[in-house]
């Protein structure tokens, strides 16, 4: 089979009868090429948008969710409804140790305050944080650093600005490290710079400082405003969200039925939405394109079995020359498998081009909808293979026809 | 060369059956040449198809230069085709998206010959039928009678012991068909034995002998003085 597939007679018969027609045989290649170009088109899409979307998440814990306190909303061991519910430091801890499949547990407080720079001012929204925060919700650094460890134990007055925070309160252009701002009246240095992304999952942040100088100077005690919890990667964060508020509910004396008291965000749960219609659309890109493929090889197999029908002398006088009817049908599945395959690779040149077009028109800059819109070699192997097996079924339709008529029957055939 | 013996066939119109060949005996000897004569469903056809192995006999035998002609596999069947047979149709049957070259180079493609030799040897039977010059040509660019030389040569490629022409001048004027039979004879002059269908009594008389059928049965089975088609040329 390999020496025949070698053979230069083998191709020279499949272009001789080929090009004897070619419009027919293009049109013939029209089904396929479309079914090959609608996949990768399709599938260069669906990955260039998934692309898009992690982009945007970057490399924010996905599998997280925020909880805060707020006033509850029946009364409960002697506490009247409405009383405000404060977490602390110490339900954090409890969290931490008794929730399962808790990776970590991230207390942030935050407050609104006036921040004074020369003769600029303005109300920002303030943070206490802990060094983790950069590590869940990766901080665009785009000068200097984030608040560390030593920040912490050392109540350091230092503080990390967003870009739009320092556009009000620097001039343009101005040097941002080293130089100080003043938080309700008290100093504190710019030790970094960070660029506030397109997406922001819980509340957003324009400075952050050190969780326990936020603390000591602002007398918040053992007080925080919110907990960002993440889970590992095997656990529903959905339940860790129940169980959270459970433990937070024994804790805090709170109603176990009250849903008011304790209030909290799932980023997991939207962000799960999401590539679940990510999934989603992949799986319809590879129905769609198989099913225009099967299609499109139907379209092949059924004008190959009209050329055969056309061809049926011919065939005829074939056999009365010596030609077995294995050599026919070989001859005509090679046909099949060569048409098929090669309407498969303009398919495959063409989809890669609409797909340098999205890229062109929609994947250029920060923002872009669709990112490096690509198909794996890969997927265009394994549509290869299909396309071959399936020419091959095909092409063993019109070849058995084409043998299944009498020699001379054939040759009778005006 | 050829021995035929009580050979039946009838084949199957609707619920009906046509008996085509009602017990048919023949031998041809090397080297002749034999017109098979008969009117229109006299069963001539279908005789040459039974000897061209196209078609299969119901009964009676068949012996090939020594080997019986019986139950083969169309694989079998395609094998003796090519090895034993020559055919030249009425309508020529070229194909018509081949050159006169690649057309008469297509018994020896199915013999597995390399490409090289095939195209001399398909040459060497161009030329013998006086077309060499017209080897690249397409079927469409020929002339009739061109058609049927390069079919002929077609049937003289794979160097076959026994001819088999279906009413070879059927499509031709009365000149070029004098030519291919001119042809014909030089052929069997050479030593091909040659087996035609025809039913014009001056072609059958550029035999040797003539065979006559008419329902089924061989009526006559005479030798003749040929006619030598070369003085109509």
């Amino acid at each position: 089979m390999l020496k025949f597939l070698l053979d230069r007679d083998t191709w020279q018969e499949v272009f001789d009868s080929l090009s004897k027609n070619k419009l027919r045989s293009i049109l013939t290649m029209v089904g396929v090429w479309w079914g090959i170009l609608l996949l990768i088109g399709l599938l260069g899409s669906a990955r260039g948008i998934e692309n898009a979307f992690n982009r945007l998440f970057g490399d924010f814990a996905t599998n997280s969710v925020f909880v805060w306190g707020q006033s509850t909303g029946m009364p409960f061991k002697g506490f009247q409804e409405g009383r405000r519910v404060n977490l602390s430091l110490s339900d954090a801890k409890k969290i931490e140790e008794n929730v399962e499949g808790v990776e970590f547990v991230l207390p942030r407080i935050q407050q609104t305050k006036m921040i004074k720079r020369n003769f600029l001012s303005g109300s920002f929204r303030t943070a206490g944080d802990y060094p983790l925060l950069d590590d869940l919700q990766k901080k665009k650094l785009i000068h200097g650093r984030f608040i560390n460890q030593n920040d912490i134990d050392n109540h350091r007055k230092v503080a990390v600005i967003s870009d739009g925070t320092y556009e009000q309160l620097f001039e343009k252009n101005e040097e941002v490290i080293g130089k100080y701002i003043v938080i309700d009246d008290i100093n504190f240095k710019v030790i970094g710079m960070f660029e506030r992304g397109n997406l922001n999952l819980g509340p957003s942040t324009d400075v952050h400082i050190p969780f326990s100088t936020f603390r000591q100077v602002y007398n918040t005690g053992d007080r925080i405003g919110w907990l960002m919890i993440t889970g590992e990667l095997d656990y529903d964060i959905v339940q860790i969200e129940e169980d959270t508020k459970l433990l937070l509910k024994n804790l805090n004396d709170i109603h176990p039925k009250d849903t008011r008291a304790l209030a909290s965000a799932n980023a997991g749960k939207e962000i799960g939405k999401v590539t679940g219609f990510l999934k989603g659309m992949q799986f319809l890109t590879w129905f769609v394109g198989i099913a225009t493929l099967i299609a499109g090889v139907f379209a092949i197999g059924n004008i190959l079995l009209i050329t055969v029908k056309e061809r049926t002398k011919e065939i005829g006088l074939r056999r009365a020359l010596g030609a077995t009817p294995f050599e026919i049908k070989r001859q005509i599945v090679v046909e099949a498998v060569f048409l098929t395959l090669l309407a498969g690779l303009f398919g495959v040149i063409s989809g890669g081009w609409i797909l340098i077009a999205l890229d062109h028109f929609f994947g250029q800059g920060e923002d872009a909808a669709i990112v490096n819109a690509s198909v794996s070699i890969g997927v265009v192997f394994l549509a290869m293979i299909i396309l071959i097996i399936l020419g091959t079924l095909i092409g063993l339709i019109p070849a058995f026809k084409a043998t299944s008529v009498k020699p001379i029957e054939a040759l009778r055939e005006e | 060369m050829l021995k035929i013996h009580q050979l039946q066939k009838s084949y199957a119109i609707g619920d009906s059956s046509l008996h085509v060949l009602k017990g048919i005996n023949l031998e041809v000897e090397e080297g002749e040449m034999v017109a098979i004569m008969g009117s229109s469903g006299s069963g001539k056809s279908t005789l040459l198809n039974i000897i061209g192995m196209l078609d299969e006999a119901d009964s009676g035998d068949y012996i090939l230069d020594g080997l019986p002609i019986k139950n083969l596999t169309e694989k079998k069947a395609a094998v003796y085709r090519n090895k034993f047979l020559g055919f030249i149709f009425q309508s020529f049957n070229l194909i018509n998206y081949k050159n006169a070259l690649e057309n008469v180079a297509l018994p020896l493609y199915y013999q597995g010959m390399k490409r090289k030799a095939r195209q001399e040897k398909a040459l060497f039977h161009l030329e013998k039928v006086g077309l060499a010059n017209w080897a690249k040509h397409l079927p469409k660019e020929l002339s009739g009678g061109q058609k049927q030389r390069v079919a002929i040569a077609r049937a003289l490629a794979a160097n076959p012991k026994l001819l088999l022409a279906d009413e070879p001048t059927g499509a031709l004027d009365t000149k070029t068909s004098y030519d291919i039979m001119a042809f014909i004879q030089q052929l069997n002059n050479e030593g091909k034995t040659i087996l035609m269908v025809t039913h014009e009594e001056d072609i059958a008389n550029m035999c040797k002998r003539i065979v006559r059928l008419r329902d089924g049965v061989i009526m006559e089975d005479k030798k003749v003085n040929q006619v030598s088609a070369l003085q109509y040329v």
